[in-house]
């Protein structure tokens, strides 16, 4: 009897294992793919970043199909912490990464909720955890994001309300997990500080994501890519003139990466149209509207005092 | 009554039911949350149909995307009052609404006691009819316990 009952079982694997599922028209369906393409496309660089996210992508589709051969396992965490120097891209990515978990299918809602600790702490005893909780309710569905994180925590008052919250976020991370993500970030050396007096949430946490400074290169890319999302362009000149700018701006303080570029585009828009405005005598064309040139660069205090404009960071 | 078996006492939605699941409440609000009301937990343990306000179980929530977070609060309550009616009821601020739209009973004491028939004799051998719960008897917070 124990003979046909093993030869019952035997013959049940052996069927499992003949149906194979399709990983590639799985993946099809999934249109992951698309979701990767539009990644690489808009955002430079990154690559640990984008290796980590196809990870991920591997992981949840791999999960889908082992579900459908009743292999269950538990869902895997995919709270993150985001960490690097100031406009390396952790916001801009952590707004994908809503869309992204929902293509996956691993969020239902897939929104974005940012908060800071003004958001999280309260101002007097029993003002944190319906705070906290409020927040935490709002972002259900969807990734929760919490920016500059290591203000939660501060070590040199006691009395401080952020380790409340704290206490609160862990439960929620660890019992709702399927319910949201959290994402931290923060500048690492601080991170790297807060998760030394948090170990807790350390462990809790299954990604840690650093975030590389650009090179001068990704840097350029990034400015065309700013400039032709607001309908500018560089005239070849002032391509050129930008591209001395980069490595210039790099060397000095408050750099912030892809911020700076921002901001350095800015003030160029600015001079652009003081320039277009002063000849104002002829005629404009739609191209002098949009085309950068590099009298609109070469003017900044970098090239000539060797400092920044005035900007901070 | 023999018209209400076992003295379930009928408000709001669903109540001729059986009990909604978690899973059938979810669905529920997750209707409410795609018509944009906002959606809250209230709690009482005076029955009686004309008791329209109950209290607020923790603070009124808005702007949530996912009914998670509202099912969480639900079993917070029935664990704070395992005894008493929970509702959930969902607020649509749309001008010329500003009402409640959905309203549905999520917890229920064990034993529902129901109604007394009061009659008041009045002048001239009129007769006024209520009706009054037992369980308000006992003072509040002490029904169905």
């Amino acid at each position: 009897m124990s003979d046909s009952k093993n030869a019952g079982t035997a013959a049940r694997l052996a069927g499992q294992a003949d149906d194979a599922v399709d990983l590639e028209a799985e993946f099809k369906a999934s249109n992951i793919q698309e979701v990767l393409d539009k990644l690489d496309r808009e955002l430079i660089g990154l690559k640990p970043i984008k290796t980590r996210i196809r990870e991920i992508a591997a992981l949840l589709l791999v999960d889908r199909l082992r579900k459908r051969f009743e292999l269950t396992s538990e869902t895997p965490t995919l709270h993150m912490c985001f960490t690097g120097n100031p406009g390396t891209g952790k916001t801009t990515v952590a707004m994908r990464m809503g869309e992204i978990l929902k293509r996956l299918g691993y969020v239902r809602e897939g929104h974005l909720v940012t908060v800071t600790r003004d958001d999280l702490v309260g101002q007097y005893i029993g003002h944190t955890a319906p705070k906290t909780k409020e927040v935490i309710k709002k972002a259900m569905g969807g990734v929760l994001f919490i920016d500059e994180a290591y203000y939660l925590y501060k070590p040199e008052n006691e009395r401080d309300y952020g380790a409340e919250s704290i206490e609160i976020l862990l439960q929620v991370m660890e019992n709702n997990r399927d319910d949201l993500v959290v994402i931290l970030a923060g500048y690492k050396d601080k991170m790297d500080k807060f998760f030394l007096s948090n170990p807790g949430m350390r462990s809790r946490i299954a990604h840690h994501l650093d975030f590389p400074d650009y090179s001068a290169d990704e840097l350029m890319a990034i400015a065309r890519l700013m400039l032709a999302s607001q309908n500018y362009r560089f005239s070849p000149e002032g391509e050129k003139a930008f591209a001395e700018y980069i490595p210039l701006r790099m060397k000095l303080g408050h750099f912030a990466n892809a911020r700076s570029i921002r901001n350095a585009l800015d003030r160029a828009r600015l001079r652009q149209a003081n320039r277009l405005f002063a000849g104002k005598s002829r005629k404009l064309t739609r191209l002098d509207l949009i085309t950068l040139e590099p009298e609109d660069i070469l003017v900044s205090r970098v090239f000539k005092e060797g400092q920044p404009d005035s900007e901070v960071g | 009554m023999m018209t209400n078996h076992g003295n379930r006492i009928t408000q709001g939605q669903f109540s001729f039911l059986p009990d909604l699941t978690d899973q059938e409440i979810t669905l529920q609000i997750k209707y409410a949350l795609k018509n944009g009301w906002a959606v809250n937990v209230e709690y009482t343990d005076d029955p009686h149909p004309r008791n329209t306000y109950w209290e607020m179980f923790g603070n009124p929530m808005f702007d949530l995307k996912d009914p998670a977070g509202i099912l969480m609060e639900v079993n917070n309550c029935r664990k704070t009052f395992p005894n008493h009616y929970i509702r959930v009821t969902a607020f649509d601020s749309t001008r010329g609404w500003e009402t409640p739209r959905m309203s549905f009973i999520v917890n229920r004491p064990k034993n529902e006691p129901g109604y007394r028939l009061v009659r008041q004799e009045r002048d001239g051998r009129s007769m006024g009819y209520t009706i009054e719960p037992y369980a308000t008897d006992k003072p509040e917070g002490e029904r169905y316990s």
